[in-house]
C-alpha cells in the first residue's frame, strides 16, 4: 500500500502555516488548513490517581478545565478552537471512563458553539495500552479490544477526529537509541512500525467511517519524541535524533496511506515531512509546549503549522490563572500572529516563515531537518522509493547528506564530538541490504527473539 | 605482566576483547581478585563521570558496560570461589502504571557496573512486587522509576508497603523526569537521582549512612 507517490507540495515556499493543499472542513465549520490557524489546547490531570473512587473528582478537574479554556477563547474572540483529550492508560483500560470525559468535553464545546458561536473540534487520543504486555501482543487481546472500545465509543461520545501515538515498534526501537543502532532503528520504523500501522489504521478507519467522524493522524512520538528527549538530556546525539525525525515519516505516513485526512497529531514533528507528501493539514507543537517538555525546535515547528498546540499541560495552578487556560491564552496569541502574516498575503507569510525557520534551523540539526526545503527532500526521497524500507534508508541518508552539507557550508552548527556519528550512521545504512527480505532476515537473526513477537506483525 | 590499568582503559573504551584479554591476563598471574574487581568498577565510574560531564553518550556507556560484562563472565567463578559478593543487592523497576524504561535500564546497568547486585523487575510494577523481591532477594536497596505524573503517586505508594512490608532498613531511591528531590522528601524516600550516573553516588552515600 504505498498510496503517495509525488509531492502534494513540492515547493519549500508553499510548505507554510495556515495553508494545506487538501484543508479538512469540520462539522462545525472549522476549515483546518484553508487559511487560518487554529490553536490546539491538550490538557492533563494534576498528580492524582486514575481509579474508580476518583472519577468523580477527575470528572469535575475536566470540566473546570474545559470551562475555563473556552471562557477565554471566546474572550480572545478566537477563530475556533481545537480541544485534544488525551486519555491516560487507566481511561483506556475503563474505556467508559473516557467515553465519559469525552461527553463531558463534547458537550461544554458544543454548548460554547450553540450559545457564543465559538467553533470547535474534539480530537480523541486513546493511548497505546497494548504495550502493557511484554512482548506487545498487537493484533487481539484485552488491550487491543479495550482500545478500539475507546475509539469507537468515543467517536459517539462526540469525539470528531482519532488519533493515537502508536507504538509498534517501539520494543526494538528503543534500545536502539539507547544504541545509537540506526539499522536497528529503521527495523522498528519501517519494518515492525508500518505493518502494524497497516493494522491498526485500517481498523481505525472503519471506526470512523461508520461513526461519521474524521481520522486525524498517528505520530512517531515514542520513536521520534523519545530521541529528541534522550538528544536534550545528552544522552544521545542530535544529529542521531535528527536522523530517526526523518525515518519516522515513512512509519507515520501510513495513516494517510490508511485514510487519515489531519490535521495530523501535534507531537508529530515530521508532520511537515507529511504534509508536503499528502497536502493534509498538520497540528504542531513547538515553544508554547515548553510545559510539557523542552526542545530544540520551538519557533521552526509553526512553519507548517495549521493547528498549534501547546502539548499537555497539568492542571494546576499558576499566577495567571488555571494552566490550561493560561496555555490557551498563550496559543490563541501564537495563531493571531501567524493569522495576521496571512491575512496579510504571501509575502507577509513568507517572511514569518523564513524567521521561524531561520531563527531555529542553524542551532540544532533536529531543527535543520525541519526546514522547508529539507522537509521536501527527504518527502521527496520517501515517496520515490519502492518499499517502506527503502523509503526508510533513503530518508536517512538524504538527511546525513544535507547536515553534512550544512555544517560544511557553515550554516548549521553541529558539536566536534557529534562529527564523527554522521559518518557513523552513513556507514550503517550503507552497508544495509538492498531488499527488505535480506534485511529482515539479518535483523531477525541479531535481534533479542524475547522482545517482540513476529507474529504479531505479519512477519 | 598484567597491568590493571588496562583493564581499565579497556572496559572504558569498550573494547570487549581486549578487556577480556587483559582480564584474564590478570587472572592467569594470579592478581586479586577483589584487585581485578576493583580495576573494572574504576572503569565504570570514569566513564559514569564523563557521561555526566558530557563526554561521552549513552551508547559508548553501553560499550564500556558491555565490555566489563565480558571482563567480569572471566572473574566470576573466582570471585564466588574467594567468596566476594556484592556488598548488596537492589531491586530496580519502573511504578505501576508506567511502561517508560529507558532511563531505568541505564541506572541498573550503571549499579551493575558499580558492582551492586541488580534484580530488575521491569515496569509497571505494583508496591506487592517490590516488596516481594526485596524480600526474596534480600535488597537493600529499591530503586523506583516514573516518567509520568500520573504515576508518581504510586512511588509513594511503594514507599509505603515498603516500610510497612519488610523488615530491614531498605534505602529507597527514585527518579525519573517529573521527579525531583522535593518529591522524594515529601514521600519519603532516601534519595533522588536526577540522572542514571548520579544513581551510583547516591546509593553509594546512603550506603554508607
Amino acid at each position: 500500500m504505498r498510496g503517495f507517490r509525488s509531492l502534494a507540495v513540492p515547493n519549500p515556499a508553499d510548505l507554510c502555516f495556515g495553508r494545506a493543499p487538501n484543508p479538512l472542513k469540520t462539522r462545525q465549520g472549522l476549515l483546518i488548513g484553508g487559511g487560518t490557524v487554529y490553536p490546539e489546547l491538550n490538557f492533563t490531570l494534576p498528580p492524582m490517581l486514575v481509579e474508580s473512587a476518583n472519577m468523580p473528582a477527575i470528572a469535575q478537574q475536566y470540566r473546570q478545565i474545559i470551562a475555563g479554556a473556552l471562557a477565554r477563547a471566546i474572550e480572545l474572540e478566537a477563530p475556533g478552537l481545537i480541544v485534544e483529550f488525551e486519555t491516560l492508560p487507566p481511561m483506556t483500560e475503563h474505556p467508559e471512563w473516557a467515553v465519559e470525559i469525552t461527553r463531558i468535553l463534547a458537550d461544554a464545546m458544543e454548548d460554547a458553539h450553540a450559545r457564543q458561536g465559538l467553533r470547535s473540534s474534539l480530537r480523541l487520543t486513546p493511548n497505546d495500552t497494548r504495550e502493557f504486555v511484554r512482548p506487545p501482543v498487537m493484533r487481539s487481546g484485552h488491550y487491543w479490544d479495550e482500545m478500539l472500545r475507546t475509539f469507537d465509543e468515543g467517536a459517539g461520545a462526540g469525539a470528531e477526529l482519532l488519533s493515537i501515538e502508536s507504538v509498534g515498534g517501539k520494543e526494538i526501537h528503543d534500545e536502539a537509541l539507547t544504541a545509537c543502532d540506526m539499522p536497528a532503528a529503521i527495523f522498528a520504523l519501517c519494518v515492525l512500525g508500518v505493518r502494524d500501522m497497516q493494522f491498526l489504521w485500517t481498523h481505525l478507519q472503519r471506526i470512523a467511517e461508520s461513526r461519521s467522524v474524521f481520522c486525524a493522524g498517528d505520530t512517531a512520538c515514542g520513536f521520534g519524541n523519545t530521541a529528541m528527549v534522550m538528544a536534550e538530556q545528552k544522552m544521545i546525539p542530535r544529529v542521531f535524533a535528527a536522523v530517526v525525525r526523518a525515518i519516522s515519516a515513512v512509519r507515520s505516513l501510513v495513516a494517510f496511506e490508511c485514510g487519515a485526512v489531519g490535521p495530523g497529531k501535534d507531537c508529530g514533528y515530521e508532520n511537515p515531512i507529511l504534509k508536503a507528501i499528502t497536502g493534509y493539514p498538520m497540528a504542531m507543537e513547538g515553544k508554547t509546549a515548553a510545559c510539557a517538555h523542552l526542545s530544540p525546535v520551538g519557533n521552526i515547528a509553526a512553519a507548517a503549522a495549521d493547528a498549534w498546540s501547546n502539548e499537555s499541560v497539568q492542571n494546576v495552578r499558576l499566577l495567571g490563572g488555571m494552566a490550561p487556560t493560561c496555555y490557551l491564552e498563550q496559543l490563541v496569541y501564537d495563531c493571531r500572529l501567524m493569522n495576521q502574516a496571512l491575512a496579510d498575503g504571501p509575502d507577509a507569510v513568507r517572511m514569518m516563515q523564513r524567521w521561524m525557520v531561520n531563527s531555529d534551523a542553524p542551532l540544532d540539526p533536529q531543527a535543520f531537518v525541519l526546514s522547508p526545503s529539507v522537509c521536501i527532500a527527504i518527502a521527496q526521497a520517501i515517496v520515490d522509493a519502492p518499499d517502506y524500507y527503502l523509503a526508510g534508508k533513503a530518508a536517512a541518508l538524504v538527511a546525513v547528506r544535507l547536515l553534512r552539507e550544512a555544517s560544511l557550508a557553515g550554516r548549521l552548527k553541529i558539536s566536534q564530538r557529534e562529527q564523527p556519528w554522521l559518518d557513523m550512521i552513513q556507514d550503517s545504512v550503507e552497508g544495509l541490504p538492498g531488499s527488505e527480505s535480506e534485511f529482515i532476515v539479518r535483523m531477525l537473526s541479531t535481534l533479542d527473539p524475547g522482545k517482540f513477537l513476529p507474529a504479531e506483525y505479519g512477519l | 605482566m598484567a597491568d590493571l590499568q588496562s583493564i581499565t582503559a579497556a572496559i572504558i573504551k569498550g573494547n570487549r576483547a581486549d578487556a577480556a584479554k587483559f582480564t584474564k591476563q590478570a587472572i592467569d598471574e594470579s592478581v586479586q581478585p577483589r584487585e581485578i574487581l576493583n580495576a573494572m568498577v574504576s572503569a565504570m565510574d570514569e566513564v559514569g563521570r564523563r557521561f555526566q560531564c558530557c563526554e561521552v553518550f549513552v551508547p559508548e556507556m553501553l560499550l564500556a558496560s558491555r565490555a566489563m560484562k565480558e571482563s567480569m563472565a572471566l572473574l566470576e567463578p573466582l570471585l564466588t570461589k574467594a567468596g566476594i559478593k556484592p556488598a548488596f543487592t537492589a531491586v530496580i523497576g519502573t511504578v505501576e502504571g508506567d511502561l517508560h524504561d529507558i532511563g531505568k535500564n541505564l541506572v541498573a546497568m550503571m549499579w551493575k557496573g558499580a558492582n551492586f547486585g541488580v534484580v530488575d523487575l521491569s515496569t509497571n510494577v505494583t508496591p506487592a512486587r517490590f516488596v516481594a523481591a526485596v524480600k526474596e532477594h534480600g535488597a537493600s536497596v529499591v530503586g523506583l522509576s516514573a516518567l509520568l505524573t500520573t504515576t508518581m503517586p504510586k512511588m509513594k505508594d511503594t514507599v509505603e508497603a515498603l516500610r510497612q512490608q519488610t523488615a530491614g532498613n531498605v534505602k529507597v531511591v527514585i527518579g525519573g523526569a517529573p521527579v525531583t528531590q522535593e518529591f522524594a522528601d515529601q514521600i519519603g524516600a532516601d534519595g533522588f537521582a536526577p540522572d542514571a550516573a548520579s544513581a551510583v553516588a547516591v546509593v553509594r552515600q546512603l550506603m554508607r549512612t
